[in-house]
C-alpha cells in the first residue's frame, strides 16, 4: 500500500490524521479513493502540488503509484 | 570565472542574444512604448489612508470635466464574488493601505485626467491601521478584514492571521537535550522591493463586439489574460494579450494592478486607453516581498551534526492573504538532513500593499535566518562553516522537510566546490569578515508550448509564450541548435502573443528554460520525426530505416541503399514538393523541475565611523544542472547576489505611524548600483536533472537566498557581534556600534 501525508492545510479534511496507506495504481485513482475517505478534500488535492517517489508534479493525474510509493502532498509551488 | 564542462555542440557556448542588438540600440519596445491612434489615458485615485472605510465617493465633477471619457470605482466591476486581486485592484467597502486605488479616469490627456482625479470627492471613517505581524498579532489588534478567518480554526474567530502552517519531524525535545551547543535567535526582515526598473505599464483596446486585446509589460501574457477574465468576467476568448519587452520583474509582474481597469475604462470610453504607473505608484501600491519575524532554535552535538532544529516565522501578507510563508517554512531547513524539527508559520494581514512574489518567494528571509544560526554554531564548535554544512547536508535520499526524498540534487557537490575554490582558500585580510551561507529553492516546470517553423532556406522560428527576462530566447535557440543539429545563427526565437502560440505559464519559478526548453526540444524533434519521414520518401525506405544525425538524415546502419545524406536545409529546400513546409509543435506539462543549491560567501569591511558595510569580495557557487548559455547562468547568479546584498545592506520600505510609505523612489530606497559591488565572482557546478533531456535546472530564483545571511555572517565576523535585523545600513550598524560599546 502506497503511504500518502498529508500537509497541515489539508488536515481539518482528515480529522488530523497526517498519514494514510492507500491501494492505487495512478494519481487519479488516489485522489478518488481520498475524496471517499475524507469528502470534499478532493479539489484541495487536485489544486495541490505531490511527490510521487521523490519527484515533485504540480499537475499530476496519471502518474504511477505503486505499493510501496511514498506520496506526499504540498502547496504548489509558485515562483518569482 | 570557471568555465561549464562542455559535452554538447551548442549547449554550452556563449552567442550573442537573438534580442541583443535591438536592446542596446533602444529599439527594443517596453510596455510603455506602445500607442494607438486616439489613445486615452488612464489614471488612478488612490487612498490617503491606510485604513479607512470608504462612505462615498462623488464622481459627478470628474465626470463632467472637458476630455473625460470614463470614470469608474470598484462598482463597475461585477458585483458578485470578487476576488482578492478584484478589491484590490479597485477598494470596495475599505480602502486597505496608502496608496489602495478607488477610482480611475480615462481622458484625452495626462494633465486632464490627473485634474479629473483630483476633482473626486471622497468620504472616509479613518480606521487605526495595523502596521506590522506583531501588532496584528496583539491580542486587542484592530482587524484589518473582519471577515477573515484562519484557514483551519474551528473556533471560526475573526483574526489578522489568514493561514497557519506546521511541519514536524521526529522528537524535537529529544533532539535539543543531545544538544552540546544550541543557538538560539529572533531575525526581522522589512519589506523589500523587486527592483525592476520598468514600471507597470499597458495600453488597453476593447472594440464594438467587446473583444479586449491588451499590450503590456509582464512576466505571462496568458496569466494576464486569465486575470482580466477573472477579475471582469470576461470569456479568455474575448482577450488577446500581447508581451512587450520588459524592464525587469523579478515576480513583482507576475500580478496585475492597471490591466483591467483600462480594459474597462476602454470599453466604457470606446477608445483605446494607456496606463503607466509612475515610480511612486509602483512603490505605494503594488506588492513588494513580505516583511518578516523568524524565530530559530538550532541544536548540535560537539561532532557538528545537528541534532534539532525549531523555527516560528510570521510573513506579513499585505492587505490580502496570501504571503509566501509556505515556500519560507518549506525551504527554512532545506538544505539540511534533520531527525528533528518544527516548523511554524503565519500568514498575516497588516495595512500595507498585498505582497508580490520576489524572486525564490519566502525563502531568502527564512533561509536567512536558518544560515545565521548555523554559523553561529559554527563558531560555538571552532569548525570551519562549510565543514559544519557538509556533515549536516541533504544529498540524493535525504527526506526534505517538507516530505519527500531528494532525487539527484548537487549542494554536497556545491560545498566541495566552494571549499576548494582559491576564493575561499585564500583567507580573508585583517580587518576584513568571511561569511557563508548556502541557498535553496524548488523549482517549478509547468504548462509550455512551442511551434517550430522552417523556412524554405533551412532558417528556424521558434514561436514560444515565456516572456524573455534573462536571455530564455537565445538558451531555447541554444537548445534547438543542439536537438536539429543546424548552426545557432540559422535559429530565431519569437515571443508570441495569446492568439500567436500555445498556452504558456508565465515566466518565473525558474521554469522557463526548463519548462518551455523542453517544449521547443520536443517541437524540434516532432521536425526530425518529419524530415525522417521526407528523407525515408525520397529513398524509398520505410521512416524507421533512417537516422537523425548531426542536422542529416542518414540511412540506418545495415540498410542497403547508396544515398548520400540528406541535410536539415535540403530537406527544407525541397520541402514544397515532399509535403509541405516543415512544422514541429509541442505541449507539455513539465515535472521533475529539479531542486538547485548554491553556496555563497563573501568578504566584508565596516567604516566604524560611518557604519557603511563595503563588500570586497562575493563569490557565488550553483548547481545548474546543465548550463546552456553559461553567461546568462551567470548572470543570473550574479543579479541575485546584488539584489540580495542590496536586501541585506540597504533596501527597506521605511513606513511612518499612519502607515504612509516614507521612501517611495529609488532616491530614498537605495538598491545597489554597479559601484557599490565586486565583480561577483561564479562557478557553475553541474548536477544533471534527469528530468530534462539536457540535464536544465532552473537557476533564476536560488541565487538571492543566501546572500542575504552570507553578509550578515561577513559583517558579524568583522563586528565581533551579530546584528539579527535586516538591512545592516549605516544607521542601525553604528547603532548596533554603539550599544557593544
Amino acid at each position: 500500500m502506497a503511504r500518502v501525508v498529508f500537509p497541515s492545510n489539508l488536515m481539518n479534511y482528515t480529522n488530523g490524521i497526517s498519514e494514510v496507506e492507500v491501494s492505487c495504481s495512478t494519481f487519479r485513482e488516489l485522489v478518488r479513493q481520498l475524496n471517499n475517505l475524507y469528502p470534499g478534500i478532493g479539489d484541495d488535492l487536485r489544486k495541490s502540488a505531490v511527490a510521487i517517489d521523490g519527484q515533485i508534479y504540480q499537475d499530476a493525474w496519471f502518474e504511477k503509484i505503486g505499493p510501496t510509493s511514498e506520496v506526499f502532498f504540498m502547496q504548489r509551488i509558485e515562483g518569482g | 570565472m570557471a568555465e561549464a564542462v562542455r559535452e554538447f555542440t551548442a549547449i554550452g557556448t556563449r552567442p550573442i542574444r537573438p534580442d541583443g542588438v535591438e536592446k542596446v540600440t533602444g529599439k527594443a519596445n517596453f510596455g510603455a512604448d506602445f500607442s494607438l491612434p486616439g489613445m486615452l489615458y488612464g489614471k488612478v485615485l488612490r487612498s490617503p489612508y491606510a485604513h479607512a472605510r470608504v462612505k462615498g465617493i462623488d464622481l459627478s465633477e470628474a465626470k463632467a470635466m472637458e476630455g473625460v471619457f470614463s470614470v469608474i470605482t470598484s462598482a463597475d466591476f461585477p458585483k458578485e464574488n470578487p476576488s482578492d486581486m478584484s478589491c484590490n485592484i479597485l477598494a470596495r467597502e475599505k480602502v486597505l493601505y496608502h496608496g489602495h486605488a478607488l477610482a480611475a479616469v480615462a481622458a484625452r490627456s495626462q494633465s486632464i485626467a490627473e485634474e479629473a482625479i483630483n476633482s473626486i470627492k471622497v468620504e472616509y471613517e479613518v480606521l487605526q491601521p495595523v502596521l506590522s505581524a506583531d501588532a496584528a498579532l496583539a491580542e486587542d489588534a484592530p482587524l484589518v478584514d473582519e471577515n477573515l478567518r484562519t484557514n483551519g480554526d474551528e473556533s471560526f474567530m475573526p483574526s489578522n492571521v489568514a493561514a497557519t502552517v506546521h511541519y514536524e519531524r521526529g522528537d524535537v525535545d529529544k533532539g535539543f537535550e543531545k544538544a552540546d551547543y544550541i543557538v538560539e535567535e529572533e531575525y526581522r526582515i522589512p519589506s523589500a522591493h523587486q527592483g525592476y526598473i520598468e514600471p507597470h505599464a499597458c495600453v488597453a483596446d476593447v472594440n464594438e463586439k467587446g473583444r479586449a486585446s491588451v499590450w503590456c509589460c509582464t512576466q505571462g501574457a496568458f496569466e494576464v489574460r486569465n486575470y482580466i477574465s477573472e477579475v471582469l468576467q470576461k470569456k479568455i476568448s474575448d482577450i488577446k494579450v500581447t508581451p512587450s519587452e520588459i524592464g525587469g520583474g523579478f515576480g513583482g509582474k507576475t500580478v496585475v494592478y492597471v490591466e483591467p481597469v483600462a480594459v474597462r475604462l476602454s470599453e466604457l470610453a470606446g477608445r483605446p486607453v494607456k496606463m503607466v504607473m509612475n515610480r511612486e505608484e509602483v512603490f505605494r501600491a503594488t506588492g513588494p516581498c513580505s516583511a518578516t519575524v523568524c524565530r530559530v532554535k538550532v541544536g548540535a552535538n560537539k561532532d557538528g551534526i545537528i541534532t534539532a532544529a525549531k523555527a516560528w516565522m510570521a510573513y506579513e501578507a499585505g492587505a490580502f492573504p496570501g504571503s509566501p510563508v509556505t515556500p519560507g517554512c518549506m525551504s527554512i531547513f532545506a538544505p539540511y538532513d534533520l531527525k528533528n524539527f518544527v516548523i511554524d508559520g503565519l500568514d498575516v494581514l497588516v495595512n500595507k500593499p498585498k505582497v508580490a512574489a520576489y524572486r525564490a518567494p519566502g525563502a531568502p528571509q527564512s533561509m536567512h535566518a536558518m544560515e545565521s544560526a548555523v554559523d553561529e554554531l559554527a563558531r560555538k564548535l571552532n569548525m570551519d562553516p562549510i565543514d559544519l554544512r557538509l556533515k549536516n547536508a541533504a544529498d540524493e535520499g535525504t527526506e526534505a522537510p517538507y516530505g519527500p526524498k531528494y532525487p539527484a540534487i548537487g549542494l554536497v557537490e556545491c560545498l566541495k566546490a566552494a571549499k576548494v575554490h582559491p576564493n575561499y582558500v585564500n583567507k580573508p585580510a585583517k580587518d576584513v569578515g568571511r561569511g557563508v551561507a548556502v541557498g535553496f529553492w524548488f523549482n517549478i516546470g509547468m504548462q509550455s508550448s512551442a511551434e517550430i517553423w522552417v523556412a524554405p532556406n533551412g532558417a528556424v522560428t521558434i514561436m514560444e509564450g515565456s516572456p524573455d527576462i534573462g536571455g530564455s530566447r537565445a538558451s531555447m535557440c541554444l537548445m534547438a541548435a543542439e536537438t536539429l543539429g543546424i548552426p545557432y545563427d540559422s535559429i530565431n526565437a519569437v515571443i508570441g502573443d495569446t492568439e500567436s502560440t500555445g498556452f504558456c505559464n508565465l515566466t518565473g519559478g525558474s521554469r522557463t528554460t526548463f519548462a518551455t526548453g523542453l517544449a521547443v526540444v520536443r517541437a524540434c524533434e516532432d521536425v526530425i520525426a518529419e524530415c525522417k519521414r521526407r528523407a525515408a520518401m525520397t529513398w524509398d525506405l520505410d521512416t524507421e530505416q533512417v537516422d537523425w544525425e548531426n542536422g542529416f538524415a542518414v540511412p540506418r546502419p545495415g540498410v542497403n541503399i547508396e544515398a548520400e545524406p540528406l541535410s536539415f536545409a535540403e530537406l527544407a529546400k525541397t520541402a514544397g514538393r515532399t509535403g509541405g513546409p516543415l512544422v514541429g509543435r509541442a505541449s507539455v506539462n513539465a515535472q521533475g523541475a529539479g531542486a538547485c543549491f548554491s553556496v555563497n560567501w563573501t568578504d566584508v569591511t565596516v567604516d566604524r565611523d560611518t557604519g557603511k558595510v563595503d563588500v570586497q569580495a562575493f563569490t557565488a557557487v550553483q548547481d545548474a544542472g546543465r548550463a546552456i548559455h553559461p553567461s546568462y547562468v551567470e548572470g543570473q547568479m550574479q543579479g541575485g547576489a546584488v539584489q540580495g546584498i542590496g536586501w541585506a545592506l540597504n533596501e527597506e520600505y521605511i513606513y511612518d505611524d499612519n502607515g504612509v510609505l516614507e521612501n517611495a523612489s529609488f532616491l530614498d530606497y537605495r538598491i545597489p548600483v554597479a559601484s557599490d559591488v565586486p565583480m561577483i565572482d561564479c562557478q557553475i557546478v553541474e548536477v544533471p536533472n534527469p528530468s530534462h533531456p539536457y540535464g536544465v535546472r532552473g537557476v533564476g530564483e536560488t541565487p538571492i537566498v543566501a546572500p542575504l545571511a552570507a553578509t550578515a555572517n561577513a559583517v558579524r565576523e568583522v563586528l565581533g557581534f551579530r546584528i539579527n535585523d535586516l538591512p545592516m545600513s549605516p544607521p542601525r550598524v553604528l547603532e548596533a556600534l554603539d550599544n557593544a560599546s
